[in-house]
């Protein structure tokens, strides 16, 4: 390689590393900011990173799974309420492990069952409890056919809603 | 060693050479997309759980990774540009701009379009979302520069420069799903190890994505060419072809 080409080659590789370094450094930084969500077990313990605690009445999302045989439904109206693990893989739930509940009033996600991933938005009270305002699902990238679903034993049922409670809302 | 390459350093030779590989791109595009198409949308099973509306993946997927894999192709050119100053490397960087913004916007919309009914919104803040949206930006402030300077060579340098700066973008993309908590799941496609997606589903994906980068191929090809002749148009070569072409016409 000639000395010029050499010599941009150079510069080129350095600013781009010098670049990189920056933004991987302001990325490391901004890491608490960038997820999108707190777990259910950070509401209790604080950030695993950082070990800020969330306080009563701020605002904020969390992210978990659905604990199976939790959903309580209103049969007159949308609201529901559910409790929320931290999400592992593979999925299991322990009683004993932090849990909190989320109440929301509004139609839930296609996506939306137990023991499913999902993100509320809302509100945090006494009692490790979320008044959500937004509820959404998070997919597990797993995509199968309904017969294989089956076989396999997994739900996959989305939430249904009668007339009257679709209109309660309004 | 890189001897060989040394020929189509010329545009005639790559002009041509272009000509000659662009009806095998269009022909596998056309072929592949119609079998993967179909396959996709009429005899590939439902998901278990999105229902029907899970064919968006067969869509959203390949255009997501090539939205990052033009990006790719894009700043090695216009590293090749910048170092050896190759003048066609310019040319292939703002050929491929406007193609990789478009595969880009039809990841976002398509997404958005899947978000919806699925998670429950078509937007979330979360960091797969905005980078892919930043890309997109990097894609728009690529062809800007590229515009915006009458001097070609000026505006390959600009261009060029912050193709090569939005390359951080490009592995932050990819590993956001995995670095942060976010709403976008992981990968479906190329995770290791246990199988994310059943065979059925996943065969005509492989279609539809082989029949997608055939289709970058296709319209690289006929926008590459498109450069070449407009950044060479007073060189004699061009004036004959275009003659060439105009020939028959006039003897009619």
């Amino acid at each position: 390689m000639n000395p010029r080409r050499k010599k941009r080659l150079t510069i080129v590789v350095s600013i781009l590393t010098g670049l990189a370094v920056v933004a991987g450094l302001v990325l490391y930084a901004l890491s608490q900011n960038i997820d999108l969500f707190y777990k259910p077990s950070e509401i209790h313990h604080g950030k695993e990173d950082t070990g800020l605690k969330a306080q009563i009445g701020q605002r904020l999302r969390v992210g978990g799974l659905v604990v199976p045989e939790s959903v309580k439904r209103d049969e007159k109206s949308l609201k529901v309420s559910f409790r929320l693990a931290d999400m592992k893989m593979p999925i299991s739930f322990d009683p004993n492990e932090p849990m909190i509940t989320i109440k929301y009033d509004g139609i839930l996600p296609d996506l939306f069952r137990e023991g499913q991933g999902i993100v509320a938005n809302g509100k945090l009270a006494e009692g490790f409890i979320i008044e959500a305002s937004e509820v959404l699902a998070k997919h597990d990238e797993n995509y199968m056919p309904k017969e294989l679903a089956d076989d396999a034993g997994e739900k996959h049922a989305k939430p249904e809603y009668t007339k009257e409670q679709l209109e309660s809302k309004n | 060693m890189w001897k060989w390459l040394h020929p189509y350093a010329n545009p005639e030779v790559s002009y041509h050479f272009t000509d000659k590989i662009k009806p095998w791109f269009g022909w596998a595009t056309f072929l592949l997309l119609s079998i993967g198409f179909v396959w996709a949308l009429l005899f590939a099973p439902a998901d278990y759980q999105q229902g029907e509306s899970f064919r968006i993946f067969y869509i959203h997927v390949p255009s997501a990774i090539l939205s990052a894999g033009i990006y790719a192709g894009m700043a090695t050119a216009a590293l090749c540009s910048l170092v050896w100053q190759f003048k066609l490397a310019d040319a292939s960087v703002s050929a491929l701009a406007p193609i990789g913004a478009i595969f880009t916007a039809i990841a976002l919309v398509t997404g958005a379009a899947w978000g919806k009914p699925m998670w429950g919104t078509w937007w979330v803040w979360d960091a797969r979302l905005t980078s892919e949206l930043i890309l997109l930006f990097l894609y728009l402030g690529v062809i800007a520069l590229n515009n915006a300077f009458d001097d070609k060579q000026m505006a390959g340098k600009a261009a060029g420069i912050l193709a090569l700066v939005g390359v951080i973008n490009l592995p932050i993309i990819k590993y956001s799903v995995e670095w942060w908590n976010t709403l976008h799941q992981g990968a479906t496609v190329s995770k290791l190890g246990a199988p994310a997606m059943a065979a059925e589903m996943y065969w005509p994906f492989l279609f539809c994505f082989l029949g997608f980068i055939g289709l970058v191929g296709y319209v690289t090809c006929i926008r590459f060419q498109t450069e070449v002749i407009s950044r060479n148009k007073m060189r004699p070569w061009v004036r004959a072809l275009v003659c060439d072409n105009n020939q028959p016409e006039e003897a009619k």
